[in-house]
């Protein structure tokens, strides 16, 4: 009866609390660090994350470089057309139709914002003073609901942007750096020799100081004029979706409405994301390492346990325990140390994660991103209890081989 | 008279161990028990009487030969089904280990009734003390195994023996440890076990007057038997 396995591990468990507790610390330990660390690297990929959304899209739409392809085709085996050294188009990069496109994007069900967009590489002068930076041509009001730019202004209003043709918002490091405040006249020029004296109607600070020093607003039509393009210019349309881990495959729904290239954030921070990646990985192997270590211990005890008690299992076997009853109340035992190791471990794990979500960083990070996630939570439970069961089941499956003559002639 | 009905048959038992250097520890051994027999097994110390025991209990499967037990022929079966017939149908007295250390006497006894799981945990309860009682161990029922005697503990190790009721019960020296007192009430129970329980009593003994008041004595000289003496024609 299976009640009488689980009554003599039980009993085992509680004849040598000592081993069970030493095996119980050693996966408290494991799970704990594995779901601290995990925590760790899942709170600083959220933070990173949010931090490249709050400068780029979920998905974005532009004309690709074309490479030049031959006009005349090889038409057999024998004949070979090519373009020695073949170069880029020296196209427009213009988008036709930019509304249009807009329009249709913005129709699809899973795209919540989208907008277009104009960027220029802007000198923000004044006096001899020079700041290098890019400029974004915007709607600001529907890039402030896709990004919350709104947020951040630290001076003046996005509302005072649309329809001032001379208006900019810039960032704050551009502002201290030429010490500008609201109201002032900035005079950009931007690459192709277009100079403008700009008044700023607003100023954003938002920690990241690649944007903050660099990147300004205006509307799209001074965005074209800086770039010597015709009122229809557009270069790339931007869209957000409700959740950016499938908006790869929104890109895929979305590509298919048009013949501009469709790209999701992951491939435009192809970069980002792959360091990301690494640091998941590597917090990942080191954590469940630690975990791997701790069911050895696990697995030890119940070693040495069952050594130790080979005259029992003899004796058990003897009066018609099957090897799969032995197998039972050793794993069970197993999973008794593993289960009060585990729930101890998420407590302790957590303990760390409330320290850490006290300790400040300082800069845009502010306190060290770490949040209770159940789902991680969860996972280092499933591994905790996975890990035990399988150091138990090994020693277990010894336990269960074990044979009772050889023991009783000892 | 009663039939004689076969409980245990053993032909051609034949074993070796290889293990220094090969040697034959049973040769040809043949013999049956009947239900209700008190047998008993004697020889000189190596003489091989142990590693008939555990063949016969189908606990070691190491030998050729064929062994019935109420007539299921065991070399056929599985180890999951030998263990569910060693827990059924056969009590086994070990002759040197004996009980499991951490829990009860009264557990101890309980243990091989709970894992049969015929009787309800309060009905096995109740029996254990009453074969605790027989035993003349009522009052050590609760305390840990470990702190008893070695007597005592053999005592209790006849009980957890007794309690599924088997068919067969082997022993091998049950009385190797107990004084004179105790080594009667053993047989006493055991004679009673075989007259009205028609249990069949297995034992190995070196104690010639208990050998002499069972019912059959088998004689073991260097794995072959050499003598079979009927004591009594009780029944038989
Ligand atoms: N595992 C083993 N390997 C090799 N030889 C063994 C093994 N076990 C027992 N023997 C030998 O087999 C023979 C029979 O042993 P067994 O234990 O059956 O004797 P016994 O009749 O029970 O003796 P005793 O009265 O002392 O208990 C002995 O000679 C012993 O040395
Ligand atoms: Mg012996």
């Amino acid at each position: 009866m299976k009640n009488t396995n689980l009554e003599i591990a039980f009993t085992h468990i509680i004849t040598r609390k000592r081993q069970t507790l030493v095996a119980a610390l050693g996966v408290l330990v494991g799970v704990g660090i594995y779901l601290f660390m995990n925590s760790l690297s899942a709170g600083f990929s959220d933070f990173s994350r949010d931090e490249i959304f709050k400068n780029s899209a979920h998905i974005k739409i532009f004309k690709d470089d074309q490479i030049s392809v031959p006009f005349y085709q090889s038409k057999d085996k024998n004949e070979l057309a090519i373009i020695n050294n073949p170069q880029i188009l020296a196209e427009n990069k213009t988008l036709l139709n930019p509304s249009v496109l807009l329009k249709n994007v913005l129709n699809e069900p899973y795209i919540t914002n989208a907008v277009m967009q104009v960027d220029f590489s802007a000198f923000y002068n004044k006096g001899t003073a020079q700041v290098k930076g890019t400029s974004n041509g915007v709607d600001i009001l529907a890039y402030s609901d896709m990004y919350n730019t709104a947020k951040y202004m630290v001076a003046g209003s996005i509302n005072d942007l649309p329809g001032n043709l001379n208006g900019i918002i810039i960032g704050s490091g551009i502002a201290s750096k030429l010490s500008l405040g609201l109201n002032d006249n900035l005079v950009v020029s931007s690459s192709l020799g277009i100079t403008k004296t700009m008044k700023i109607v607003g100023i954003f600070k938002t920690g990241s100081s690649t944007s903050d020093n660099q990147r300004s607003f205006v509307n799209i039509a001074t965005a074209q004029q800086f770039l010597k393009q015709n009122p229809s210019y557009v270069s790339t349309v931007f869209a957000n979706t409700p959740d950016p881990d499938k908006s790869k495959d929104f890109a895929k729904r979305l590509q298919q409405i048009t013949a501009y290239k469709v790209e999701d954030w992951t491939v435009t921070n192809a970069d980002l994301v792959a360091g990301d990646k690494t640091r998941s990985t590597m917090m990942g192997a080191i954590s469940l390492s630690i975990l791997l270590v701790a069911s050895f211990g696990i697995y030890n005890i119940l070693s040495a346990t069952i050594s130790q008690k080979i005259n029992d299992i003899a004796i058990l076997k003897a009066i018609g325990f099957t090897g799969g009853d032995v197998i039972k109340i050793f794993v069970v035992e197993a999973l008794i140390m593993g289960i009060i190791g585990t729930i101890a471990g998420l407590i302790f794990g957590g303990i760390l994660i409330f320290i850490m979500q006290n300790v400040y960083m300082g800069g845009p990070v502010g306190y060290f991103p770490i949040t209770f996630e159940p789902q991680i939570f969860a996972t280092s439970a499933v591994l905790g209890i996975l890990i035990t069961l399988c150091a138990g089941y090994f020693p277990a499956k010894k336990a269960a081989n074990v044979d009772p003559v050889s023991i009783f002639r000892k | 008279m009663k039939e004689k009905n076969i409980i245990l048959q053993a032909n051609n038992i034949e074993k070796y161990f290889y293990d220094p250097v090969k040697f034959q520890v049973l040769r040809r051994l043949s013999f049956t028990s009947y239900q209700g027999e008190f047998l008993t097994l004697v020889g000189k110390s190596g003489s091989g009487k142990s590693t008939l025991l555990y063949c016969l209990s189908t606990m070691d499967t190491d030998y050729s030969g064929e062994i019935f037990i109420d007539g299921v022929k065991t070399n056929n079966l599985k180890s999951d089904q030998l263990a569910n017939l060693r827990n059924h149908s056969i009590g086994f007295v070990f002759q040197f280990h004996y009980l499991l250390p951490e829990f009860s006497c009264l557990k101890n006894v309980m243990i091989p009734a709970m894992k049969l799981g015929k009787y309800n945990l309060k009905e096995i309860e109740e029996r254990a003390y009453q074969k605790l009682e027989i035993l003349g161990l009522k009052d050590q029922a609760l305390k840990p195994a470990s702190k008893l005697s070695g007597g005592q503990q053999q005592r209790v190790s006849i009980a957890r023996a007794l309690i599924n009721d088997p068919k067969i019960i082997m022993c091998d020296e049950p009385t190797g440890n107990l004084d004179t007192k105790n080594t009667q009430i053993v047989f006493d129970i055991f004679k009673q076990l075989t007259q009205q329980g028609n249990q069949t009593i297995i034992a190995v003994t070196h104690d010639v007057d208990f050998a002499k008041r069972s019912d059959r004595t088998i004689e073991l000289t260097d794995g072959e038997i050499t003598a079979t003496t009927k004591n009594f024609e009780v029944l038989l």
